[in-house]
């Protein structure tokens, strides 16, 4: 029975795996500017000539331009993108034993938008003290210490407003939520029209920005949370067991509580850094993934990650393809897959329940 | 033979149900991939422009570059033949990938395009974009002509069209003084940019809707913010406009002129209490591209005809 289930959780492994493959493939290959093989072998060219330190006098032409800065970046970030949404939504749901926790529920997401929507609107304006240069990366620096800075308020009101209560810390999330958004209205409100562009842009998930400085500094990221989530295992499926079975199972509650939250912070913050608000991709993810290889987190992580970087590359590819040569968000589109979908899983949940 | 055990249920069930959820991964794969369109290229030596922006496209068709064009945003709608060309989407969401496939050999966009991440990887891929400052002004309208006329080199055209627009403007503020002299109060106006009850956006100073009224001769009511507000009905009384105005697409939103004066507000105000009610093509009024004098005697006319009525 035990090597049944184990041989079914790695073909899944393998078969997340291969789509993931098959997907970033396909929208290698999709896109308004038309490539074929002949523009891969002058990319690999043109890469032995980089190697070989030479590489300066040979120079891209316009397809193999695009596949190099604007469509391998892209895909790359979107497979890092939804696997750190998958990833994070994951640990919120082991972290709250609740399977509709979303990094957007504790309102890390929120804070992130929110320190973004305040540098636009109270600092940005300050050109003398930044230059163009580290405003590009002011934004997503600050919108990530908004997600820490939300995850250490909702651990330190964890331990002092509502002591070990998970759904305590949900209702917490639930009320920063509300703080994060009536500030944003309030910059919105107090913003010129250039801001609200930025603003609007930045609230509007999109994962246009992609360039070669971003994916390696996410997947840096996506690779160090994945890494200790491998060795927290054991105490993070401790801890589904309710917090009082784990503490007694002598995990540390409040230690691995505060680590998560800061890993969370990490994957959603950069994450919404460098893509805007991205939504449906935390939840759907996890749910899916533990509808196929059930709630395990040894098996469950990786599959959710695997699941969510295929559901946002499906989801960029429709937005980039199907109205060349405009695009649309594609939060519309993690939006029309999510929907259905959780609703879908909601019903077969109560099927299996009765 | 393995036996269906209530134990072994739910794995089964999560095996059909991951058969269910691939197999639909797959078609949504396969959908993206049958999307690809076929992006053709002209191996002529001319300039490919894409232009972003209603008024810069008006402009490159009064200097007659038009067949320069490759491609033009989605609110570039003036002349009609305008839509012929692929449309790269909304000026403010512009896709990087879809203007590189038009293959344009420069791209020209106001301050309003974005998002500035997308125009700086064009500038990247070696496609020069150049970028015109869209002042809500007359003297800003003969500034982007002639910049257009520099880097399309059309220049003459590009003289011409000035010179036949500065006679029209000068034509256009002969008699607009001679009323104003005669109209010892000036009418106060107020732009509602509106599509429903709920969310009412008045133009404050500094926005296009503002020069415009001025252009027409009349004062805004709303000058005491800049930009765009949202208007709650006491500023709207306090404002005291004699005339309201709004875009024919919002005025077809609420759909006719009692609705209107069903804004809450609206029939405490002169303008309301008189009917005085106009709307205008928002591509006219707050375009500013060549047909700029047209407009301002069009918004002009329209302000004496409900103020006769």
């Amino acid at each position: 029975m035990k090597s049944v289930l184990h041989h079914f959780k790695i073909s899944t492994f393998f078969l997340s795996l291969l789509f993931v493959l098959i997907f970033a493939l396909c929208a290698l290959q999709s896109g308004a500017v038309e490539l074929n093989w002949h523009h891969w072998s002058k990319l690999i060219a043109f890469g032995h000539t980089m190697l070989s330190s030479e590489g300066l006098a040979y120079s891209l032409d316009g397809e193999t331009y695009v596949l190099l800065h604007l469509r391998i970046p892209r895909v790359l970030l979107g497979v890092l993108v939804g696997a750190s949404l998958g990833l994070s939504g994951a640990l919120v749901q082991g972290l709250f034993r609740n399977p509709l926790a979303d990094p957007s529920l504790l309102g890390v997401t929120t804070g992130a938008a929110c320190a973004a929507a305040l540098t636009i609107v109270l600092i940005a304006e300050q050109r003398i003290l930044f230059s163009v240069e580290a405003r590009a990366w002011l934004l997503p620096l600050v919108s990530f210490m908004g997600a820490f800075l939300t995850c250490m308020f909702l651990n330190i009101g964890a331990t002092w407003l509502i002591p070990s209560s998970f759904s305590g810390l949900l209702l917490l999330g639930i009320a920063l939520n509300a703080l994060g958004v009536a500030v944003i209205g309030l910059c919105t409100y107090l913003a010129t029209d250039e801001q609200l562009r930025s603003l609007s842009f930045w609230t509007l998930g999109s994962l246009a920005g992609a360039n070669w400085t971003i994916v390696p500094v996410l997947g840096l990221v996506l690779v160090a949370v994945y890494l200790w989530c491998r060795t927290q295992v054991q105490r993070l499926n401790a801890l589904n067991l309710g917090e009082a079975t784990a503490a007694s199972l002598g995990v540390c509650v409040p230690r691995l509580r505060w680590t998560i939250s800061v890993m969370v912070a990490l994957l959603a913050g950069l994450s919404v850094a460098f893509c805007g608000v991205i939504g449906f991709i935390g939840l759907m993810a996890p749910h899916l993934a533990r509808a196929l290889v059930g709630a395990n987190l040894r098996a469950l992580l990786p599959i959710s990650m695997l699941l969510g970087a295929s559901l946002l590359l499906v989801a960029d590819t429709l937005a980039r393809t199907l109205v060349i040569p405009a695009e649309i968000p594609v939060g519309i589109f993690t939006a029309l897959l999510g929907g259905p979908f959780l609703m879908l899983m909601l019903r077969t949940k109560r099927h299996r329940v009765g | 033979m393995r036996r269906m055990t209530p134990a072994r249920f739910p794995e089964t069930l999560a095996f059909l149900m991951r058969r269910r959820a691939l197999s639909r991964l797959g078609a949504m794969g396969a959908l993206a991939f049958s999307q690809k369109i076929h992006s053709s290229s002209h191996p002529d030596h001319k300039q490919r422009i894409v232009c972003i922006g209603a008024a810069l496209t008006e402009i490159v068709y009064a200097i007659g570059a038009q067949s320069y064009l490759v491609g033009v945003d989605s609110t570039s709608t003036f002349p009609a033949d305008a839509q012929r060309f692929p449309q790269v989407g909304y000026a403010r969401s512009l896709s990087a990938e879809g203007i590189l496939a038009l293959a344009p050999t420069s791209v020209i966009v106001t301050e309003e395009a974005g998002p500035p991440s997308v125009l700086r990887q064009i500038s990247a891929a070696g496609v020069a974009v150049e970028v015109l400052d869209s002042e809500y002004r007359y003297e800003g309208l003969i500034k982007r002509i002639a910049v257009l006329g520099r880097l399309l080199n059309h220049e003459a055209a590009a003289v011409s069209l000035i010179e036949r627009l500065n006679l029209e403007w000068n034509q256009l503020h002969l008699p607009i003084s001679a009323e104003a002299s005669i109209i010892s109060a000036p009418c106060r106006v107020l732009f509602l940019f509106a599509h429903s009850t709920s969310r009412l956006m008045a133009a404050g100073a500094q926005t296009g809707a503002n020069a415009m009224i001025h252009y027409a001769g009349a004062t805004n009511a709303a000058s005491g913010y800049l930009g765009y507000r949202p208007l709650t009905p006491e500023s709207l009384v306090s404002a005291r406009p004699d005339v309201l105005l709004m875009t024919d697409h919002g005025f077809r939103a609420f759909g006719d002129i009692s609705s209107v004066l069903k804004i809450p507000g609206v029939m405490q105000t002169p303008a309301g209490k008189n009917r005085h009610i106009t709307a205008m093509d928002a591509g006219l009024l707050l375009g500013f591209g060549p047909r700029l004098p047209f407009a301002v005697k069009h918004l002009r006319s329209q302000f004496m005809g409900v103020l006769d009525s």
